[in-house]
Order: structure tokens, then C-alpha cells, then sequence
């Protein structure tokens, strides 16, 4: 029998429903191979086998008659900051080691009025804050890729690095993931996998563990862009829940998948030329141009002027609404409280200094100090205004293109540890990705081919707001011109 | 606007982390160059910008002010570090 763990989605979901094999039998192959994956992989936080196989026998039984949603029966991953009732949800911290929702967030929950199953909960790094996984309070992510003839472990990159390595891996079907400054895109395009961030406000961030409110969104991490729209369909739903939630219809987006893009005008925005980036990437990014050209779309050279900018905007606005989200763990209702203190402020100080790691303590100081009098408008203020103007930037090219190309990261993954000592080194893996965040624009990593190293490269396509479809599209004809099937061999 | 010591003592204060004080210089340090890389957003031109808060334009939906949900509090004390017959037990706070 084939190994059924290297499915796509969409193709378990039709064998599923063909009644080729049974969620059962698909549910434990892939609790067999996470059992021998993950004590190196490190990719799951915790595993819920019990629960999973009653899912996938309730599947299964109603698979039987006939019935069963759009993801019936199909074994997920989910990033550790969805809370999941009865199942620890932990946001990669130890401030909630031990915190057991007593509610389901709405992604979840859409997930499993659709029939999936949870196989576990996926590692990330701590609060969704960071690039590689190694803030998680559960240690670092492996890749499962490996530069030829290295044996350094890489990373996943980050912050939804779990979820990229157990879908490379084949630990999961698909798998959820978070994205507020390129937390879904850059792990995907490390791992050779297809992340979409959607528009902001398709998702419900109903029980998401907040970083940066204005920024969050839900989505996928997947094989193909046919499987990613498939998840990304059941993730999206109007939330009376949550106030920025958009009130609109999802389409069935795995329709635009395939989708000729002749005809369509692609912009290539040339501030996304860096100085020092590596050639590869340049070459990528020109070989996705002809690839383009060739399907018939027409290409743009356009201007967004405020993209140099768009990395310290962030790293003002994420800080600011992370101090004020991130103020709710005092130690009082839940999470991590200190055991010594002298008073209450001491022991909400300590309680929080015990509970949240380097990069968080980091993050929220910078919150706290560009918030505070004097300071708020020279940095916050003026943050906000910048964010607008890189919005507009978007805005102003919409009338000549109808989806942007570029980059998904300034390099392939690096090696574990290789960052850690200069934090901007880090921030900058996110300076391709961090634009639609701040504008709130739908965006797609897409493997296109190997680095030098035989590393994984993606590229991003940009699309306006609410327009996942022509995303899909053109995710779709840099796939079948990619022809990328590389996995990564198994050293695990 | 460079950052000090005392600064990060008085931010750490504000964030509510407990920070040694052999932390306290590095930190600044740290800081410093986040900031500096930071101010280079002083070379954009915002004069008459709004400031941009959130990415939907929609207004903020009013819903009936009715009661929708409640008596959970076994729900809602379920992850409280201590509790006792239906409250939360907090350090006494008033001496």
C-alpha cells in the first residue's frame, strides 16, 4: 500500500470519500510517523492521539452513509495559539504551560464542523514572536531540510514553524498558522510548502492568542495552493465574535486554482530589490517573471516608495499592541504566577519576568517605552501615519496591476543559532512579507525551486484586498511552471 | 533619544518586568540600536497623514444589549492559579 502520509489534501479528501482507505487507517499513519518523527523534529508540542482517532472513527461512520463535510475525515496540525477546548494551548510560552481552554477558537471550530481531525498542537515560537522557532518555550523547530552536504540543523523559520516542518515532513495533511509580519509565508517558503495569509479580517481571530491585534490573521499552511485554498475555505467565516471581522461570503476558492492567467497584469515593484541579496533570489524572482510571461500575463515594473519603511513601522506598531494585549497575563486569573514576591506590583514583575522569554520581555519593553509620554507621538503616532502611506503605496498601483510578484524571503533557511545575536539581523527575514501586514492584503508563499544548497526558495504573490482569488490563480501557474516536487530527504 | 539604564528601569517598570540590574545596561544597549534603526522613519514626509489604526473600514457593529452568555464560572476559574468557592484568591492587596 502507498504511503498515505504523502497525500496532498485534496487528494486523501477524494480517497476518503471513494472509501480508497478509511480516517482510521490515514489517521494512524500519521500518528506512526509523528511518534517517529518528532522526538527529532520537534514539531508538535502535543499530540492528541486519543482524541484524534474517536475523530476519525465518528468520520468514518459518517463517511459510511454517505455524508461528511469539505475536510471529512482529513488529519490536521494546529499551530499552538488556537485554543482548543479541553486540549492545552500554550502560544509556545511558559506563562500558560498548563492552560486548558474551556472554549474553541473559531478557525478550529470550522475546521471540525467540516469534518477534520486533530492529530495535535503545533510548536511556534513564543507568542508567535520571532523567525525560527527558537523563542518557543518547547525548543527549537528542526527542518527537514538540509543544505547538501551539511549536517547543521536549520530552521523552519517562524513563527509558525511547526506547522511548516510537520507538513514538509508529512506529519500532517495541512496545518494551521498564524501570520502578523510573515509568520505563515516565510516557514513555508523554508520548507519547500504554500502558506496564504488572507485579507485581514477573513478569518475570525476569535480564540487566537493575540501578538498584534491590527495584524494577526489566520491561514493555512499546506502542500499545494490547491490544498491551501481547500483549508483556507473552511478557516474563513464571518464572526459576529470578533469586531473586525468582515461580513462577507467565502468563496469556493479552490476554483481559482488552475485558472488561466492569461491576460493578467503582474506588477514587479523594484524597491524589492535589496542591496546584498543574494543572487539566487534575484535569479528566482526573474525566472517567476518569465514564468509568467509565458502563461500570458502581462508584467508591470511598479513603485511602492514606502517599502524600506514598512520593517520599523512594524517594529513600532507590533511592539505597542503586543505591551497592551500581552498586559492581561498579571498572574491573577491564569497563566504563570511567581511563587516569592514582596507586593502585588512585585509580583506581577516577577510573575511576568518567570513567564515570558528574551524576545517577548524584549518586544514588550519596546511596546511600553514608544507608548509612553513622551514618546507616543514621535514614535507611535508617527508609525501609524508611515502604515498609511505604505498602504497607499498599494492603493496607488491597484489601477495598473492586478497582483504583485516578488520574493517570499531574502535568503533560504539558515542554520539554528546562526541569528540569535543581533535581533535585526532576525527582524529582516520578514522585510518582503511585513508589507501586506501592515496594508492588510492577502498574500501567498509558493515553492519555486532550490537554492544553490539544495534549499527550498518561495515567492510571494500579493493580491488587493478580498481578492484571494486572482492570489489562487496566480499561485496556481507559478506551480505548474515550478514543477517543484523536491521533498527532503529523510535523516530524521 | 538615546536610552539609559535608568530609562530601561523606568520602561521595565511600566511593562511590569522584573529586569536585574545587570540587565539593565545591556538592554539599553539592545535598545539603542532597535531605536536607532527605527528613527529612520523620520525621512518620510506624513504632514496631513491620518494615522492608520486598522485595516477595515467598516464601522463597528452594534449588536441588541442583551445578555447572550453566562454562569460559567467554573468555565471561567478553570485556569485560575488559585481559587476558592467561586472567586479567584489573589495576595492580599490592602494592608
Amino acid at each position: 500500500m502507498t504511503d498515505l502520509t504523502k497525500l496532498t489534501l485534496a487528494d486523501a479528501v477524494d480517497g476518503l470519500k471513494a472509501k480508497t482507505f478509511s480516517s482510521e487507517e490515514l489517521t494512524q499513519a500519521f500518528l506512526t510517523n509523528i511518534e517517529a518523527s518528532n522526538p527529532t523534529l520537534n514539531a508538535y508540542v502535543e499530540v492528541t492521539a486519543d482524541k484524534a482517532l474517536e475523530q476519525a472513527r465518528a468520520s468514518d461512520a459518517r463517511l459510511a452513509k454517505g455524508e461528511g463535510g469539505a475536510l471529512e475525515g482529513a488529519p490536521l496540525g494546529i499551530k499552538d495559539l488556537f485554543c482548543t477546548e479541553g486540549v492545552q494551548t500554550t502560544a509556545g510560552s511558559n506563562m500558560l504551560r498548563g492552560f486548558v481552554p474551556p472554549y474553541e477558537s473559531t478557525v478550529t471550530a470550522n475546521l471540525w464542523r467540516d469534518g477534520a481531525v486533530m492529530l495535535g498542537k503545533l510548536n511556534m515560537d513564543e507568542f508567535a514572536m520571532g523567525s525560527s522557532n527558537e523563542t518557543s518555550a518547547f525548543g527549537p523547530v528542526k527542518n527537514p531540510w538540509k543544505s547538501k552536504g551539511s549536517n547543521a540543523d536549520l530552521t523552519p523559520g517562524g513563527s509558525s514553524g511547526g506547522s511548516a516542518s510537520a507538513v514538509a515532513a508529512d506529519l500532517c495533511l495541512a496545518a494551521t498558522a498564524s501570520d502578523t509580519g510573515g509568520s505563515i509565508r516565510q516557514p513555508a517558503a523554508f520548507t519547500g510548502t504554500v502558506g496564504i495569509k488572507p485579507t485581514y479580517g477573513r478569518a475570525s481571530r476569535y480564540g487566537m492568542v493575540a501578538f498584534a491585534s491590527s495584524l494577526d490573521q489566520a491561514g493555512p499552511i499546506a502542500k499545494t495552493v490547491k490544498d491551501s485554498a481547500l483549508l483556507l475555505n473552511s478557516m474563513c467565516s464571518f464572526d459576529a465574535k470578533d469586531s473586525t471581522s468582515l461580513d462577507i461570503p467565502t468563496p469556493d476558492w479552490t476554483q481559482s486554482v488552475g485558472q488561466s492567467v492569461k491576460g493578467l497584469r503582474i506588477g514587479v515593484p523594484k524597491e524589492y530589490v535589496l542591496d546584498g541579496m543574494p543572487a539566487e533570489i534575484q535569479k528566482l524572482w526573474e525566472q517567476g517573471v518569465e514564468w509568467l510571461k509565458a502563461a500570458g500575463c502581462e508584467i508591470v515594473e511598479i513603485s511602492l516608495p514606502h517599502t524600506k519603511y514598512a520593517l520599523p513601522t512594524y517594529y513600532i506598531v507590533a511592539p505597542a499592541e503586543a505591551s497592551s494585549n500581552l498586559a492581561r497575563y498579571d498572574g491573577m486569573r491564569f497563566g504563570h504566577r511567581a511563587e516569592e514576591f514582596t507586593s502585588l506590583d512585585d509580583l506581577y514583575a516577577t510573575s511576568r519576568a518567570e513567564g515570558f522569554g528574551k524576545e517577548v520581555q524584549r518586544r514588550l519593553t519596546i511596546g511600553a517605552y514608544v507608548l509612553s509620554a513622551g514618546f507616543y507621538d514621535a514614535y507611535y503616532v508617527k508609525a501609524l501615519k508611515v502604515r498609511r502611506r505604505i498602504a497607499q503605496d498599494f492603493d496607488n498601483v491597484w489601477g495598473q496591476v492586478d497582483a504583485i510578484l516578488t520574493p517570499s524571503t531574502p535568503s533560504a533557511a539558515f542554520a539554528i543559532g546562526d541569528k540569535q545575536i543581533d535581533p535585526l539581523t532576525m527582524y529582516l527575514n520578514d522585510v518582503f512579507t511585513v508589507t501586506t501586514n501592515l496594508a492588510g492584503l492577502p498574500g501567498i508563499s509558493v515553492p519555486a525551486g532550490l537554492s544553490a544548497d539544495g534549499l527550498p526558495l518561495g515567492l510571494q504573490v500579493i493580491g488587493k484586498a478580498l481578492d484571494e482569488a486572482t492570489v489562487f490563480q496566480v499561485a496556481g501557474a507559478l506551480e505548474d511552471a515550478a514543477g517543484f516536487v523536491a521533498k527532503p530527504d529523510r535523516w530524521w | 533619544m538615546a536610552i539609559d539604564a535608568a530609562t530601561v528601569r523606568k520602561v521595565a517598570h511600566l511593562a511590569r518586568i522584573k529586569t536585574p540590574e545587570d540587565r539593565l545596561e545591556p538592554l539599553a544597549q539592545e535598545l539603542n540600536g532597535i531605536l536607532k534603526w527605527i528613527e529612520q522613519l523620520d525621512e518620510v514626509d506624513v504632514q496631513g497623514v491620518e494615522p492608520m489604526t486598522s485595516n477595515v473600514s467598516q464601522p463597528l457593529r452594534l449588536r441588541d444589549d442583551v445578555v447572550t452568555d453566562g454562569d460559567k464560572v467554573a468555565d471561567v476559574l478553570s485556569n485560575a492559579p488559585k481559587s476558592a468557592d467561586g472567586f479567584f484568591v489573589v495576595p492580599k492587596v490592602v494592608e
